[in-house]
């Protein structure tokens, strides 16, 4: 098993025709994944290296039976794009794109909550589940299949962790990019809730960054109802209050959203926080070493 | 994006938000014009992005021309916490009956707008709500739904506010709300809400910030780039489309994803060093990017050694290798720099480095290694 892409996924990409949705897109078929289908409006009929193009999300459903669908369209027309793919009736979208407007993403995501649509994203690297499906823009060739569930707010950090635990010889079962926006369709807890139904994963890794307060509530529900070991990772300890860290959503406001709270409400609850990327691999190596 | 009082109430006044007259000024003679075109007296604000100004002696009561000269003189190039007074808000005085504090935030935690009142005005509002919670009256706004009637009177009557003044309190929350969606705010604060001696309710103060994200569907907010409101190095490393942010120390950071380049911040802060800036050269680092940043990194004199800390995903290390190659001939660097490829070409980085012999520069294998190697080179601060 994997979470959320898996041998189980039509894909269909909006955006399958611009330049870096073509060069994804089709690396992710090259890497197993089953696209079905390309959405761009007024480019019905044409194909991209025999994937069909479809003017209408609608229309690339209908005729392919497409369930997970990635958003590669530029930030001013990506709320529209998802709204259209929840409305074709996709069960998974995955939003690629970087900079959409907080206030667009907040009426997408007050839309989806009420139906079963669920959004992985935006600015975000996608899902992969190495072996099975990718999903996105994480260079899969640096991962394996395994047991370590990784779910991260940032890209580069995540291939550097996933890169460490492969160098001790632990591989992955699902690697996840919730994104680095403030408002993201899937949380660390919804993502966590699958790793912890998921029979191959035997342990996650967090890997959060500073601002708003999703590591604090993660850690709450770690407690609670998460029985498989949690490795925690922060990134912005350095970082200084009222700045924009790259991600629009890694900001400190006033004393909120620090890399020292969250750490601390992480520990509090008992998981264990690595301090570099490197000392989250040796921990990890450390737990799911003595479980063998 | 923040915006200077003055220009948040342009925004109030374009969505029928109550504010008093006023007239920005940079200069003392237009300090002056403004007030005479206003009528006496007025208050001469400084418009700077940071709170306390009134402490710090940035807003003075001036009853005639006198006075005003005297303010504004004061006030223009006055130092407050850091940032200096360009610009002046010269604003016809308010009769002051009563300070309420009005506000709708982008609460990023519950995923919905929330809209605050209290009568608890003109002070510091997260002191209010430490000391007495109840003091502030809060809904959350399903996004989707909007700001409706009964969210005004809900918070009117939750804040005890007085009879009299409840429809036009109402009203204002309202159109404060209008303002926040219709020009992508994340924030907008009014503190104080001022009831006037006649019971007229207006917005003495604004506190705006706008989304950057959606800076393209709002051109002439967009284009208030405030002197001042930037450091330097930051307005070199936008215009050339970098991510960066100046930080105190010594260290230049070079990374590609946000996430790593706070990650490289903080390990080598473990290792003892200070880090000069984050700088995000972003995914797909090309060798323009490189050079671009590499000379954004070094036009701070500061800078005693620089660390490049690439994971290659979508970004090549050869690209970027390349791109250091060319960025040396063409600035000739003073200090040394410390280099980690992984991942994409990694070894095609590494060969392109070593080829081109680059004197002062180091060549590490991992992430603590480069960040040990960096703050030996750099020295103390």
């Amino acid at each position: 098993m994997s979470i959320l892409v898996g041998p189980e996924t039509r894909l269909m990409v909006s955006g399958l025709t611009g330049r870096e949705g073509s060069f994804h897109g089709l690396n992710n078929r090259r890497y197993g994944t089953d696209l079905v289908a390309g959405v761009t409006p007024g480019k019905g009929g044409q194909d991209v290296e025999g994937v069909p193009i479809y003017d209408t999300a609608r229309a690339a459903v209908a005729e392919t039976g497409a369930n997970t669908s990635m958003i590669f369209v530029p930030p001013r027309f990506a709320a529209d794009a998802i709204f259209e793919a929840a409305d074709a009736g996709v069960e998974l979208i995955i939003c690629i794109s970087e900079g959409i407007p907080a206030h667009d993403m907040l009426r997408v995501y007050t839309h989806l909550r009420r139906g079963s649509t669920r959004l992985i994203g935006p600015n975000c690297p996608g899902v992969l589940s190495p072996g099975k499906a990718n999903v996105g823009i994480i260079p899969a060739h640096f991962f394996s299949e395994g047991g370590v569930g990784l779910v991260s707010r940032s890209g580069t950090l995540t291939y550097q962790i996933g890169n460490e635990l492969a160098q001790r010889g632990f591989g992955n079962s699902t690697i996840v990019g919730i994104g680095g926006d403030p408002v993201v369709g899937s949380s660390f807890i919804d993502v966590i809730e699958r790793f912890e139904a998921d029979p191959q994963t035997e342990l996650i890794v967090m890997c959060g960054e500073i601002g708003g307060d999703e590591e604090e509530r993660t850690a709450e529900y770690v407690a609670e109802s998460v029985s498989k070991p949690v490795v925690g990772y922060i990134a912005g300890f350095t970082a200084p209050p009222g700045k924009t860290m790259g991600h629009a959503g890694a900001i400190i406001s006033g004393s909120r959203g620090t890399a020292q709270a969250k750490a601390e409400a992480l520990e509090a609850k008992g998981v264990r926080v690595g301090r570099t990327p490197t000392e989250v691999a040796d921990i990890a190596a450390e737990v799911l070493g003595a479980k063998v | 994006m923040d915006l200077l009082e003055y220009q948040g109430k342009q925004l109030f006044k374009r969505h029928g938000v109550p504010v008093p007259e006023g007239m920005p000024a940079s200069s003392v003679s237009e300090a002056l014009e403004a007030a005479d075109g206003l009528g006496y007296p007025v208050v001469v604000k400084a418009q700077v992005l940071i709170g306390g100004r009134g402490k710090a002696g940035g807003i003075k009561l001036a009853k005639d021309r006198e006075d005003v000269e005297r303010a504004a003189s004061a006030i223009l190039g006055m130092d407050i916490r850091g940032h200096t007074v360009h610009e002046l808000y010269v604003e016809k005085a308010s009769d002051i009956a009563e300070e309420y504090y009005a506000a709708v935030v982008f609460d990023r935690s519950a995923k919905a707008p929330m809209v605050m009142l209290s009568r608890q005005g003109g002070m510091d509002i997260e002191a209010v709500a430490e000391e007495d919670p109840t003091a502030i009256a809060v809904v959350h706004v399903d996004a989707l739904v909007g700001f409706r009637d009964f969210h005004a009177r809900r918070l009117c009557f939750e804040a005890g506010i007085a009879g009299d003044v409840r429809g036009p309190v109402g009203a204002l929350l309202g159109k404060l709300y209008e303002t926040f969606v219709a020009e992508d705010a994340m924030l907008v604060e009014v503190n104080p809400l001022l009831i006037t001696g006649e019971r007229q309710v207006v917005a003495l103060d604004a506190k705006v910030t706008v989304d950057g994200n959606a800076l393209y569907r709002h051109p002439e907010t967009g284009a208030l780039r405030n002197a001042g409101a930037d450091d330097e190095q930051e307005a070199m490393a936008r215009e050339r489309g970098l991510t960066f942010v100046k930080l105190d120390g010594n260290i230049g950071i070079l990374g590609n994803g946000a996430g790593l380049v706070m990650s490289t911040l903080d390990v080598v802060a473990q290792a003892g060093g200070e880090p000069a800036n984050f700088l995000d050269a972003g995914g797909g680092s090309k060798a323009e990017a490189i050079v671009n940043a590499v000379e954004v990194i070094l036009s701070n004199p500061k800078v005693d050694a620089v660390l490049f800390n690439i994971f290659g995903g979508i970004t090549r290390c050869d690209e970027v290798a390349g791109g250091l190659v060319t960025a040396f001939g063409q600035l000739q660097p003073k200090v040394p720099f410390v280099v980690r490829l992984d991942g994409t070409n990694d070894q095609e980085g590494r060969r392109i480095l070593a080829d081109a012999s680059l004197r002062g520069v180091w060549i590490e294998e991992t992430m603590l290694g480069a960040a040990a190697r960096v703050v030996e080179l750099a020295g103390a601060p």
